[in-house]
């Protein structure tokens, strides 16, 4: 049986020195403190069924010490790969999956240029690109007829809204309209990430996980709120995700993903152990 | 050391499969040179994206590949490697395969299930061969993929469920030919074993 996937995310930047290291970690006690290779490689040995690496480095010096992260982390842990964080263009997508990875998501450049999604899928297949779409609540429905409205866990009606450059800037467009949207574009998976949930340990967004895996055909990752086993199995159940990205929770070592894993599993979730 | 070519045929990530090579002693070539292909003591046929590019960017070199595999030396075509090892596929209209294994390329149906079929997902052993050995039923492998083999039992050493049930693992009437529709190189440490097994083939 197919199943559910539990995915820790690196978000990689530069240190003062200009090695790469990964961001909001503290507890792991690692030869290289920081490294995202050694953290790939001790998330692949706790049984994490993918990897993903977030480039939050912004700048051009930032995009080839990645590439050498990519590298190294491909030679030698052998689980999926996925890189995003500021991937612009065909080359971009090409210079990612030709160092190792195995998928590229792609997210505010996809809003701004929608063909970058069809492009990029037409030339190294729908199965590497994933679109990362990122959404806030706004509970204007007055106004916002042609908008998806969905309920809200109190009852309110509210709509949700793509939002890009790191959830700064709103683009008036419905998130669960823009996921059919890049579905048809080609893309082969969504990662979706609700900035309402994002860093609060409140649980996932289920409303809009929900709405936006039932209108898709295609594998849906929870990003954003993660707080507990229990969000995790509320992500796969109520809100219908294939899969769970989280951060912080593994990074400061309240729970690990075989303990994750393994509640999800004794409440009889298709898991791997 | 076993010299090990992949062929480079276009696009993906041939990286990680080079890399699983080394961990297993190997060395590995990558290459679309015919004489390199020849040579070697096993041959990888990688694949991502579509079936009717990869055929035509294959297309040079597929009298290359008769060629060796009527050698009897060992070829493992890994996921859209493996359904290009079939007779045809529906894939962008019906497209004809090399036909080293006989057998039909489908898309899943439309159900309730995610398509592509991505993940990890468990593989039942249906006949005993040296690709599989250390490999028991139950065992969870990485899949990407939209289309799936349809081919018979004879032709089938593994098979996996996702809505129906299709070839995780081909193999031909020699032995010498296998095809996998998950990744080995992303399948942890039992996709290495499957790796390793290959390269003992060899």
């Amino acid at each position: 049986m197919l199943t559910k996937r539990i995915i820790p995310c690196l978000d990689v930047t530069l240190d003062s020195e200009g090695g790469t290291v990964v961001k909001g970690v503290e507890f792991f006690n690692l030869r290289h403190a920081g490294d995202p290779v050694e953290f790939a490689k001790l998330y692949n040995e706790q049984g994490a069924d993918e990897i993903v690496f977030l480039d939050i480095t912004a700048s051009h010096e930032g995009r080839t010490t990645m590439i050498d992260v990519i590298e190294r982390t491909a030679d030698e842990v052998f689980i999926p790969l996925t890189v995003g964080g500021g991937v612009g263009s065909v080359e971009d997508v090409r210079q990612i999956l030709r160092a190792g990875a195995d998928k590229v998501s792609i997210n505010t450049s996809a809003v701004k240029n929608p063909n970058l999604i069809k492009e990029t899928s037409d030339i190294f297949g729908s199965q590497c690109i994933v679109t990362a779409i990122d959404c806030k609540r706004n509970t204007n429905v007055a106004d916002n007829s042609d908008k998806t409205i969905l309920t809200l866990e109190d009852g309110t009606p509210a709509w949700y809204e793509v939002v890009i450059y790191g959830g700064r800037k709103p683009t008036g467009i419905d998130a669960v309209q823009w996921a059919k949207k890049v579905v048809e574009l080609g893309s082969g998976e969504i990662m979706l990430t609700s900035m309402d949930r994002d860093g609060t340990y409140d649980g996932f967004d289920v409303p809009v996980t929900r709405a936006v895996s039932e209108s898709v055909e295609v594998p849906i990752i929870a990003s954003g709120g993660a707080g507990n086993p229990q969000h995790m199995y509320e992500g796969f159940t109520s809100g219908k995700a294939d899969a769970a990205l989280a951060a912080s929770i593994f990074h400061f070592g309240e729970y690990t993903v075989p303990g994750v894993k393994e509640y999800l599993k004794n409440h009889d979730l298709p898991i791997r152990i | 050391m076993k010299k090990i070519t992949i062929i480079d045929y276009g696009l993906g990530n041939l990286r990680s499969i080079r890399k699983a090579l080394e961990m297993v002693g190997a060395k590995p070539v990558i290459s679309s040179n015919p004489e390199e292909i020849l040579d070697a003591d096993g041959v990888i046929l990688p694949g991502v994206g579509a079936f009717i590019d990869a055929m035509n960017n294959l297309q040079p070199l597929t009298d290359v590949i008769y060629e060796y595999v009527d050698t009897g030396k060992p070829l493992l075509g890994i996921c859209l490697g493996q359904q290009i090892l079939m007779s045809k596929s529906d894939e962008g209209g019906l497209t004809d395969g090399i036909n080293l294994v006989p057998g039909r390329v489908r898309r899943f149906p439309s159900s309730e299930l995610k398509v592509p079929h991505m993940g990890w997902n468990s593989i039942t052993i249906n006949k005993s061969h040296s690709i599989l050995e250390g490999i028991s039923d139950g065992d969870y492998v990485y899949f990407v993929h939209s289309y799936y083999v349809d081919t018979d039992e004879y032709h089938t050493l593994s098979s996996c469920d996702y809505g129906l049930s299709f070839a995780a693992v081909v193999v031909n009437e020699k032995g010498n030919v296998v095809g996998t529709q998950f990744h080995p190189e992303k399948s942890g440490k039992k996709g290495l074993k499957i790796v390793e097994n290959f390269v003992n083939m060899c």
